[in-house]
């Protein structure tokens, strides 16, 4: 199984990353972006078939390692 | 004085920071971070900085896992001194001795190069050679250096005078490099044993070299 792991900066966090890319897609003429928030991905291949466990230790990992959760929020997709 | 300096792959300025402790009369010891203990005479811990693991993942995260930082933990929660500089600062927000945590620089670009900051609180260990509304002259070099802490965790740090050092200009007035919160360039923890900063005191500790307000921080220390 895999885990798709997505984290960004939480909402109310400015996230400077994508103000420059929205400035940057503005002024390529793409004026109909709203806002843009830039992540990071992070992909785990896991040795694992029971969804609710596989589940419980990723958010395990997202919490003590992966996602800094003073300023970062984290998504977890199983696949 | 012993100063016992923490040295991770991709720590840069352990020995700058052993020259000026030196300096001021010291001695020193740089420890690998695979110790699982901390040097029994130690009376000052330094986390110095530099770029940790790549600062992969996140700035400070990965080494926060290091073998040494358990007995880190331990050394600060019974009361032993611990100072972070820069990547050092970094490290001790991931391993949560420290309040908040170190975003990437507003204006997205690497700053190296002197800024003035503002002495907020003395009232202790590190700051009390110096007064409330001082200003110091010290450089700065990071990518990551702007400091986030909720409001509540703000409000804290105000009533508890935690704030440091603030980023301001020659004359003292706010000027904010980096987009840090309330222009906070360093931080302590409430027990006022645990210390953390983005600039640099031990590189200005000559005149020579552009500064030497770095020596009256570091002084701070000498005189438990």
């Amino acid at each position: 199984m895999k885990a798709i792991v997505n984290i960004s900066l939480k909402a109310g966090v400015l996230d400077s990353q994508g103000k420059a890319v929205h400035h940057a897609l503005d002024s390529l003429h793409f004026n109909n972006v709203d806002d843009v928030r830039v992540g990071k991905q992070i992909v785990l291949k896991l040795d694992e078939t029971d969804k609710e466990k596989a589940m419980s230790e990723v958010t395990k990992m997202c919490e003590e390692l992966l996602a800094n959760t003073v300023i970062e929020d984290y998504d977890i997709e199983l696949v | 004085m012993k100063v016992t300096i923490l040295q991770f792959p991709g720590t840069n300025c352990e020995y700058d920071t052993q020259h000026s402790f030196e300096r001021l009369g010291a001695t020193t010891e740089i420890l690998w971070h695979k110790s699982e203990t901390i040097p029994a005479d130690t009376d000052l811990l330094v986390v110095a900085g530099g770029f940790s693991y790549g600062d992969y993942l996140r700035s400070g995260a990965i080494a926060r896992f290091s073998p040494v930082m358990k007995a880190v933990s331990t050394y600060a929660s019974n009361g032993g001194k611990v100072l972070g500089i820069c990547n050092g600062f970094q490290v001790l927000t991931e391993a949560g001795l420290l309040p908040g945590a170190l975003k990437r620089n507003d204006g997205l670009h690497f700053i190296s190069k002197h800024h003035h900051l503002k002495v907020i609180n003395n009232d202790n260990i590190f700051l009390k050679e110096l007064e409330c509304g001082d200003v110091v002259n010290i450089p700065i070099a990071h990518h990551d250096g702007n400091y986030y802490i909720d409001e509540a965790g703000l409000k804290d740090l105000e009533a508890n005078n935690q704030i440091l050092l603030k980023y301001t200009d020659e004359k003292g007035e706010i000027k904010n490099p980096n987009g840090s919160v309330e222009s906070i360039a360093g931080v302590c923890n409430k027990e006022k044993n645990v210390f953390g900063l983005m600039p640099h005191p031990e590189r200005a500790m000559e005149n020579l070299l552009g500064s030497d307000d770095g020596v009256k921080m570091l002084q701070g220390f000498f005189q438990a």
